[in-house]
């Protein structure tokens, strides 16, 4: 009677196993083929990253792949920039185009080039590129996503959230996530607190929304956005007050004991006081004298003030920074309105991270050794662990914010213990890293490499990348006294900076998957208006080439002049290097590679491989060998084996050597990319057990990491509770050394540098007019990667457009009602949208899915799209540039330390739309017309093939 | 009409753990890349890039808030046929292309006799049966019926796509009918649910319900301890007097 069903059918003709990039998680993927097409992803279940599991937008990689927004073929703007009026050349044409601008530029004046890169995970080869190029102008896009978390967390702890560290998902039992949307890091993070939660551990959710993650948590705290700093103070107080502190952890790791030079007026006034040798000093109870308070056998003071031998006075670190989080502004009660967390909650959370930090410890049977040689028998943890990301990093106080978390996790004695929070190597590095940028004056010459880094890490003024005037030499103006420790630059200023000569014009704009053109920017009709500006006198465009690179058919490309169609994931060669951003886990360090597992059927190259042809034209160092023929032959997988950044030291550290034995160091393995493939495309080294948890201070792993290269030295890393290149930059703000900052930069510099954390209203609040009351933030959804699945035919059934999000209880008291269309307005104008009303929102604050909203006709959509008609982006909304400064100059947006693009900042109101105006979004731009001849379908049936043995 | 086996020799199914599950639409697009080329082949879309696109999905996630105030949560819920004991979904087949497999339990549409009548989509309450336009068939959860007895798959993954794919581990599958299995201990530990029992139509399929939170009141281990008792009216302006006691205790600590 039943009919008989297949239940064991082939698959697939062949699987081949490599790392998705639907987002940046860099999950290892099964790629199922079938007739020569994509018929199945899934997790790889070895893979050290997702360990078999995948998140949707993963699964989805087939409609990425067979998207219609795909570009063919390079591309040559013919009509006016913006028209997408173009013509397909062919690569030769275009390669020598872009080599004949870059000649150009590269002979006169290498920073008249601006190369910028996206979401790149090849930051690697496109920032040596840039150095041999020439041009300090070079980052990537982290100035807008996570600069805040990585500077706060580098120069803290040597470490940092995001993905550069985690939980420790198998021993915490209590996790505080703070500021976490719903997608990074993807699947990591579901995994944990799946994890976690089916243990029994609890989980606090602190964010101003409560949904994905949030929703799941044991408790919700739904804080008022740009406050968590505040909050975390109060934590902070508490732990002070009820003396729930470790204090050996302190003084083992930490510079609480260093003194400070208490010496108002006096150019050293806020030092650490140092030796003759330069050592910090700590007053040693034991011998009452001042020593070198790096020595492991010191019984060091942490309060009192002590005589130098100068005269001067100094404090210890603890004490300065107890004092100012035990004063009344973090007492919890004093907190409460400005977070609207009540204080009760203060208090209970903090009394509940006490108990399970003090009185349930995590031991582990695991004999380890510290760098003094001490010999310990267990490893004992505080399961206490901390995560955060956007909420805190898109503040104008973020980096403060980001700071003190860390401070509060370091008081607890819960970095890389068991249960804490642990590095994942190459980190830790120094604190911090042992990284200057290059690009001061002297430093670019025509056809002449940079010399060092674009990116680095300041100790004080004379790291800076400013003339003796102060003006910035960065066309982003990053190291600049706008921003001094903008360790990942400020992409989000490029286009804005260019087009008004500020501090210089430029002559090419060169830019690699990065969507400046609509939702990666802030102000996007101030961002169109200076893409398409001309001088008047010349009639040239004010920013006169723009290279675009990107493999899909983004609102960007439109602005381009010369368009390079990169490869999708499945057609190209990656590589996720130890250089850059790895894989790694905790308990080891790990990289990845991509090879091309389909064909691509269009005239597209892989962009790296593109970088490594124009460096060969440019004749760039490195790039060519001795008789001038290009070095990497190959193209981008010839760069992977054999390019060496130091003897011994390439992009992929397994198996190298000639037998490919080798990690870490050994010299180029012809068969390294097939050994890689053999093992599903990654490399996995695991640490010994006793290398696995206080790897700051644990000589197995200190030891390993400087003779792998990851470390510069095998000494420990010293947690910076006091920050002194803070004060260095304060006491240059107050007129000390050689190198000042211009009088008008001053008093910014001077509140901001503070070398201890404090909590600051970020900069849209202290400006903001009364009639603007709500905070307006955005969240990734978790099935959308930016911009990039709105072309998915199956993501975009998911999310393909976006509603306003806001509290029952204000929308009532303002006459709005579930479904309404609103206006949302700020200073810089206003957007239209629909509401959906819920209850797990702060009251004072509105949020939107971040991305959907897109320009119609963009990414070969149809032009009446709900994506361009209902969707909607806040970005217009933001202004990229502060209010003016007394004397007219505007600073932008973002934290005044690092430069972090300020987008969370935002502030609006909100009021119902008439009648007539409900239904559709506003504004809507001129629809783009598509770059491609690409129809796309009206339907699909993807599969059918599979099974009925036709071509699909 | 169609008549259901007097029993079923498994009751395979789904146990979902909406404790965990985040709503993150894992489950739902593994299920459509699995099936678009699996047994239900092809799963159609509808203006992919246009105006209204659609299609057909046998997992569909949904995100509630439930409760008021304080008490209030957002919850998760994914939705896909239930495989119920005494469906009516294939009761009222006409042509017997609905049926519920004897050896398994798992309820299955024939493409080959399917006459897209969808009288099966109305008489299920749970919105779980898909018709596919461009098909012409009704569509719905097979269980992967293609991967868990498929001989070419490891036979550790031998479990349907969207279990496979869940990274919080909230979806689990096995033989519900069999109370040693480890879902149905599971389901017996949770308290797991039917959905809308009262229909009667015996779902197969069991939702774990949200675990009480932890804390907020009620949990012993979360009391406040004796430091805690410090009341904060002891900062002065300055807040020295709290100073003075942290430095004296780290003082007399460090001492040891």
């Amino acid at each position: 009677m039943q009919p008989k069903v297949d239940t064991s059918a082939p698959v697939s003709d062949e699987v081949k196993t490599t790392t998705c990039y639907m987002c940046a998680c860099r999950c290892g993927i099964r790629v199922h083929l079938k007739n020569g097409k994509v018929r199945y992803i899934e997790g790889n279940p070895d893979h050290p990253v997702n360990k078999g599991v995948l998140c949707g937008k993963g699964s989805a990689g087939i409609m990425q792949q067979y998207s219609p927004a795909r570009l063919q073929a390079p591309l040559r703007r013919v009509g006016p920039r913006g028209s997408g009026e173009f013509e397909e050349i062919t690569w030769e044409e275009a390669l020598e185009t872009a080599t004949g601008w870059l000649r150009d530029v590269r002979e006169k004046d290498p920073s008249k080039l601006a190369f910028f890169t996206g979401r790149d995970q090849s930051q690697s080869l496109t920032g040596w590129w840039a150095m041999q190029f020439g041009t300090p102008n070079f980052a990537a896009h982290g100035g807008f996503c996570s600069v805040n978390m990585a500077a706060a967390g580098l120069y803290t702890f040597g470490g940092a959230f995001w993905e550069f560290g985690d939980p420790d998902w198998e021993h915490t039992r209590y996790f505080m996530m703070f500021g976490v949307a719903e997608d990074h890091a993807s699947n990591p993070i579901k995994t944990g607190i799946g994890k976690l939660k089916t243990r029994g551990a609890k989980f606090v959710a602190v964010n101003p929304v409560r949904t994905g993650y949030g929703a799941i948590a044991d408790e919700w705290v739904g804080i008022k956005p740009g406050t968590d700093g505040l909050f975390v103070g109060a934590l902070i107080h508490e732990m002070f007050r009820t003396q729930s502190i470790d204090l050996d952890y302190l003084v083992r790791y930490t510079n609480a004991s260093w003194l400070v030079i208490d010496d108002e007026g006096s150019p050293e006034h806020g030092l650490f006081a140092r030796d003759g040798d330069g050592h910090p000093l700590a007053f040693d109870k034991t011998s009452k004298t001042l020593v070198n308070a790096k020595l492991p056998e010191i019984t060091p003071a942490l309060s009192g003030s002590f005589k130098l031998e100068s005269g001067q006075i100094a404090v210890p670190v603890f004490e300065l920074l107890a004092r100012r989080f035990l004063s009344a502004s973090y007492a919890p009660e004093n907190v409460a309105d400005e977070t609207s967390v009540p204080a009760e909650d203060i208090v209970r959370i903090a009394a509940e991270i006490s108990e399970i930090a003090f009185s349930n410890e995590v031991v582990l049977d695991v004999p380890w050794t510290d760098w003094t040689g001490r010999k310990h028998d267990q490893m004992i943890g505080r399961p206490i662990s901390m995560h955060a990301m956007r909420g805190i990093s898109a503040h104008s106080n973020g980096f403060h914010t980001c700071r003190l978390i860390h401070i509060l996790q370091i008081l607890l004695g819960s970095i890389d213990c068991p249960g804490g929070f642990r590095y994942k190597p190459p980190y830790p590095k120094q604190t911090p890293p042992d990284l200057r940028p290059f690009g001061k004056p002297g430093q670019v010459h025509p056809s002449t490499p940079l010399g060092g880094p674009h990116l680095g890490f300041p100790m004080g003024p004379d790291d800076l990348l400013v003339d003796n005037d102060g003006t910035p030499q960065r066309i982003d103006k990053a190291f600049s006294w706008d921003a001094p420790f903008s360790s990942h630059g400020l992409m989000h200023m490029v286009i804005n900076n260019a087009a008004t000569s500020d501090p210089y014009p430029i002559d090419v704009l060169f830019m690699y998957m990065a969507n400046m053109a609509w939702n990666s920017s802030m102000n996007v009709p101030g961002t169109l208006d200076h893409l398409t500006a001309k001088d008047p006198d010349t009639g040239e465009y004010k920013i006169p080439k723009i290279i675009y690179a990107d493999a899909y058919a983004s609102e960007t490309v439109h602005y381009a002049d010369l368009v390079l169609p990169d490869t999708t994931y499945l057609e190209r060669w990656d590589c996720i290097s130890l250089l850059d951003r790895p894989i790694s886990e905790a308990d080891g360090p790990a990289d990845s590679i991509r090879y091309p597992v389909v064909e691509p059927d269009r005239d597209v190259r892989a962009f790296q491989t593109v970088l490594l042809d124009l460096g060969a034209r440019l004749q760039l160092p490195g790039f060519v060998n001795d008789e001038g023929a290009p070095k990497y032959p190959g193209g981008y997988p010839d760069y992977i084996v054999n390019h060496e950044r130091k003897a011994g030291i390439g992009p992929l550290a397994g198996w190298r050597g000639e037998d490919g034995d080798a990690f870490g160091v050994g010299s180029p393995n012809p068969q390294q990319l097939e050994k890689y493939i053999e093992n599903g495309g990654f490399h996995l080294h695991e640490f010994d057990p006793e290398q696995r948890y206080f790897k700051h201070a644990n000589k197995a792993y200190l030891e390993w990491a400087f003779a792998k290269g990851f470390r510069t030295s095998d000494t420990p890393i010293i947690f910076q509770l006091y920050l002194e290149p803070m004060q260095r930059i304060r006491l240059a703000a107050e007129g000390f050394g050689n190198n000042v900052p211009p009088a008008e930069h001053r008093e910014r510099l001077r509140t901001y540098f503070d070398p201890l954390p404090f909590w600051y209203r970020p900069f849209e609040d202290q400006h903001n007019e009364t009639e603007f009351r709500f905070h307006a933030i955005t969240q990734r959804p978790m099935a959308m990667y930016h911009s990039w699945g709105s072309q998915n035919a199956w993501l975009r059934q998911i999310h393909a457009d976006n509603r306003l999000y806001m509290s029952r209880e204000r929308a009532h008291d303002l006459g709005i009602e579930d479904d309404d269309w609103v206006w949302i307005s700020s200073p810089l104008g206003r957007v239209k949208a629909q509401v959906r009303l819920m209850l797990g929102v702060n009251r004072d604050t509105v949020w939107t899915w971040n991305a959907i909203g897109k320009r119609s006709g963009a990414w070969n959509l149809a032009e009446d799209a709900p994506e361009s008609q209902r969707g909607f982006l806040l970005n217009h909304l933001i202004s990229e540039l502060l209010p003016q400064r007394p004397d007219g100059y505007r600073y932008s947006n973002s934290d005044p330390i690092t430069g972090q693009a300020a987008w969370y900042d935002l502030k609006v109101s909100i009021e119902r739309a008439s009648d007539a105006e409900q239904g559709l979004t506003s504004p809507r731009f001129e629809p783009l017309s598509s770059p491609t001849s690409i129809e796309p379908a009206e339907r699909l049936a993807y599969g059918a093939g599979f099974v009925r043995n036709s071509s699909n | 009409m169609t008549t259901l086996p007097e029993q079923t020799q498994k009751k395979l199914g789904l146990v979902i753990d909406l404790d965990i599950c985040v709503g993150c639409q894992a489950c739902a697009v593994s299920c459509k890349e699995w099936n678009t080329g699996g047994y239900s082949a092809p799963l159609t879309d509808q203006e992919p890039y246009g105006a209204d696109p659609s299609g057909a999905w046998l997992n569909r996630i949904h995100a509630y808030e439930v409760g008021d105030g304080s008490t209030s949560r957002t919850l998760h819920f994914p939705r896909s046929c239930l495989h119920c004991e005494e469906p009516d979904c294939v009761t009222v087949c006409p042509t017997g292309a609905s049926y519920k497999r004897e050896e398994d339990g798992i309820v299955l549409v024939n493409p080959d006799t399917c006459i897209g009548c969808k009288l099966c989509s109305w008489a299920c309450p749970y919105g779980a049966r898909e018709y596919d336009v461009d098909d012409g068939v009704m569509k719905k959860c097979t269980l992967c019926v293609d991967r868990i007895y498929n001989d070419n798959i490891a036979e550790e993954e031998r479990i349907p796509a969207c279990v496979r794919a869940c990274p919080t581990g909230a979806r689990h599958f096995g033989d519900i009918g069999n109370p040693e299995s480890a879902v149905s201990k599971l389901v017996a530990e949770r308290d797991g649910q039917d959905l809308l029992p009262e229909f009667g139509y015996k779902p197969v399929n069991k939702y774990l319900p949200p675990r009480s939170r932890k804390n907020i009141a009620g949990d012993e281990s979360m009391t406040p301890t004796a430091s805690e008792k410090v009341s904060s009216d002891t900062i002065s302006a300055d807040g020295h007097a709290l100073s003075d006691r942290l430095f004296a205790w780290a003082d007399r600590y460090l001492s040891r």
